[in-house]
């Protein structure tokens, strides 16, 4: 029983380790900013993680997750209103997520009745039309959804039980690292579930997971209606978080986020959509205000992940698994040929930054200057010598590129084909 | 009377762009399998290039020109990215196209601003051609509907007609056989993509001056071509043409008219309490609920017959 116990919780160690650090990251930061920030990663990872249920786990790719998001949101808004001026009876806030769960599962259900006959692009293709009606209607209809402005709210209200109030944002980091724990490790269940692998039979194989016995439609539309109720319950956190929802939480814009999120982080991959929401979350933060074209960044990574790397970062780690299990010292070898490939890499971004900045800078006259700060550090954006240093640059990148990414390539090739033979014999 | 037939006139003038809009969209869908979400982007792209061009020579060379960078531009897109692509299935294209769409729109914020450019109607067409029934028909307008009718008969005729479109329609369905009979199909495949963004970026350079060329007019008219592709049915012409057509009648008759359910309530003699909540549901004009109405056709056609409307294949 011990034993039990105890292998029991070696399963769960590294869950343990990680959720331990999220507990007491706000110790470390704990500025105004850094709290805001990783309590949007917090809804942000349950949201990603959730979208990659149905994207990574089941096959759909889903142009309109964020009207699970958005709509459990406007409804956690208005019972937060209704509380507050004493329509609706008190609720708990520790219990929101619920009320957004049961409002993206019962719209999930019924979305996905319409939309899971088939996977693939034809999925993709309807669930864009229902984003783009959902954010119709939320502009619509005034009265439930305020137009653009959105409705604001305030999260304290009713009777403050054992003196959380939830209106100091520590406490609402709490809230939402509890909720994020709690459905990831449901959802991560979820996956070693006989449903969650048949799921991913229907995604492999329809044809073979139909022949048999098993409904693939239906599977399908489970899968969807389960995706949409963790995304609503983290809609309702949304919400809470920040006091505010307005139209764009439905629209396409944020459902184009969560597949970037998920698919740069690595949808093969159960903690891929963790890595991806909590790093683009912070890149979003930080380099907004330094960049203007962080939109076009994000569109160039995620298209060159689309054509190299299909399994996104996690993809990539995971690729060295093998290889660090049987043999340690392979995986120092390979440490050489990546940095090359890296530093070339580099190269060629630094210098497409370059140029972007100061076609963005130039597009921009109200700046007026020619100085553009680049790396902290000031170019003339009208200055001959600087576009010449940053093509410069692009074309050594591209030339080294060229060069290491063979080698890099071969080594791992040569890496793996080492392990095999060790595990075979 | 007169107001219905200048309705006529615009519905149809909008359905013939969403037609050379969808019209590549679904032969390249019917073809590839591929579904391009950057494909409005193109459209936004062929509107850019008229007015750059336009600036430099004036607005008929560019109605040549810019139709046929575009065409270069989505043949390379389609020989680099997407074919590289293709070995990690359909979806992995689509992902693609949807990270190309954002990189476009941010590329042409990079170059002509965030603002919309001042893409005007050429001086030259700039005039009322007849008066109907008190109604004015702009000539610019009547030239933009002829265009648009012979790209219509023209690529009919090339496809129905000429060995190409032979070709092409074989190449639909049995790209194997094709291909074993000595025809080089991803050249074909490239060709039509080009193609397809070609009639897309004419559609961009038409519409463009009435409709406003800015960075966000991808995102307005992407997910509606979508939605003729559906309705239409999957790869199929004339399914785009006629869902085109219907489309853009229905949109603009609904914005012309301005009633709601209450209208129609108080008409057979009820009225309903002011206060109450579903007064605000029933007193919704049509023209307010214009916007939804093609995703609501949307979702009607897939529970009532998914396959759209000349598809062959359900959704």
């Amino acid at each position: 029983m011990y034993e039990n116990m105890l292998s029991y919780l070696k399963s769960f160690s590294s869950w343990i380790i990680l959720a331990a650090i999220a507990a007491l990251l706000p110790l470390m930061f704990d500025s105004y900013f850094a709290l805001t920030l990783l309590s949007k990663m917090g809804v942000l990872v349950m949201f990603t993680v959730a979208y990659n249920m149905l994207l990574g786990q089941g096959g759909m790719l889903s142009f309109g997750h964020a009207i699970y998001f958005g709509f459990a949101g406007y409804v956690s808004v208005h019972v937060l209103n209704g509380i507050g001026s004493e329509i609706l009876p008190y609720f708990p806030i520790v219990l929101f997520p619920i009320i957004g769960a049961i409002v993206g599962a019962s719209l999930g259900c019924i979305i996905g009745y319409l939309s899971t006959r088939r996977a693939g692009t034809a999925f993709a293709m309807i669930s864009l039309g229902f984003c783009e009606m959902a954010t119709a209607f939320t502009l619509i209809f005034v009265v439930f959804f305020n137009g653009e402005d959105g409705i604001q709210t305030d999260r304290v209200v009713g009777p403050e039980p054992i003196g959380v109030s939830f209106g100091p944002q520590i406490e609402v980091y709490y809230l939402i690292l509890f909720w994020t724990l709690l459905t990831v490790v449901l959802m991560y269940l979820i996956t070693k579930t006989p449903f969650g692998r048949m799921s991913n039979a229907v995604r492999d194989n329809p044809e073979r997971a139909a022949f048999i016995g098993y409904n693939v439609r239906h599977v399908r539309w489970i899968a969807f209606t389960l995706s949409a109720m963790f995304a609503g319950a983290a809609g309702s956190l949304h919400a809470i978080n920040y006091e505010h929802i307005g139209f764009e939480s439905v629209s396409i814009v944020q459902s184009g986020q969560v597949l970037f999120m998920a698919f740069i982080g690595g949808v093969g991959h159960f903690l891929g959509p963790v890595i991806g929401a909590i790093g683009l979350t912070y890149l979003d933060s930080v380099l907004l205000d330094i960049t203007e074209a962080w939109l076009f960044y994000l569109g160039v990574t995620f298209s060159v992940i689309v054509a190299f790397a299909p399994g996104g970062l996690a993809g990539l780690i995971v690729m060295h698994g093998p290889i660090a299990r049987t043999n340690k010292s392979l995986l120092l070898g390979l440490i050489k040929p990546y940095l090359t490939a890296i530093g070339s890499t580099l190269l060629g971004v630094i210098g497409t930054i370059g140029i972007i900045e100061m076609l963005y800078f130039r597009s921009l006259i109200s700046r007026g200057e020619g100085e553009v700060v680049i790396f902290w550090y000031e170019f003339n954006a009208n200055g001959f010598l600087s576009w010449l240093v940053f093509s410069f640059l692009i074309i050594a990148g591209i030339y080294l590129c060229r060069k290491t990414y063979p080698k890099a390539r071969e080594s791992w090739d040569h890496a793996i084909s080492v392990v095999k033979s060790e595990i075979s014999s | 009377m007169d107001v219905i037939l200048f309705t006529i006139f615009n519905g149809v003038l909008y359905g013939m762009l969403l037609f050379m809009l969808s019209s590549g969209l679904t032969l390249i869908f019917g073809m590839m399998g591929v579904l391009n979400f950057a494909h409005a982007s193109f459209f936004m792209l062929g509107a850019y290039f008229a007015y750059q061009i336009s600036e430099f020579v004036g607005f008929y060379p560019a109605l040549i020109i810019a139709p046929l960078v575009i065409a270069f531009l989505g043949a390379l897109v389609e020989k680099y990215g997407l074919r590289r692509v293709h070995k990690f299935g359909h979806v992995a294209e689509l992902l693609f196209t949807f990270g190309l769409f954002y990189i476009i729109e941010e590329i042409v914020q990079m170059i002509w601003g965030k603002v919309p450019v001042g893409y005007h109607v050429p001086l030259s067409m700039d005039f009322s051609l007849f008066t109907l029934m008190g109604m004015s028909y702009p000539a610019y307008q009547m030239f933009v509907l002829t265009v648009s009718v012979a790209i219509f008969v023209g690529l009919f005729t090339v496809l129905t007609k000429t060995r190409a479109g032979l070709i092409i329609k074989a190449a639909l369905t049995h790209p194997e056989i094709v291909s074993s009979l000595g025809h080089n199909v991803p050249k074909v495949f490239m060709m039509v993509f080009g193609l397809g963004c070609a009639l897309a970026g004419l559609a961009g350079v038409l519409a463009g001056n009435t409709l406003g060329t800015e960075p966000a007019m991808a995102l307005m008219l992407g997910p509606i071509v979508f939605v003729v592709i559906v309705v239409g049915g999957l790869g199929s012409l004339k399914g785009a043409l006629v869902a085109s057509l219907l489309i853009g009648l229905m949109q603009t008759f609904a914005i012309s008219l301005d009633y709601s359910l209450n209208d129609l309530i108080e008409f057979i003699g009820f009225s309903l309490d002011a206060e109450s909540l579903w007064r605000i549901l029933v007193d919704l004009t049509i023209a307010t609920l214009a916007p939804v109405l093609p995703y609501l056709l949307l979702v009607v056609m897939l529970i009532a017959r998914p396959r759209g409307l000349f598809g062959t294949r359900d959704v």
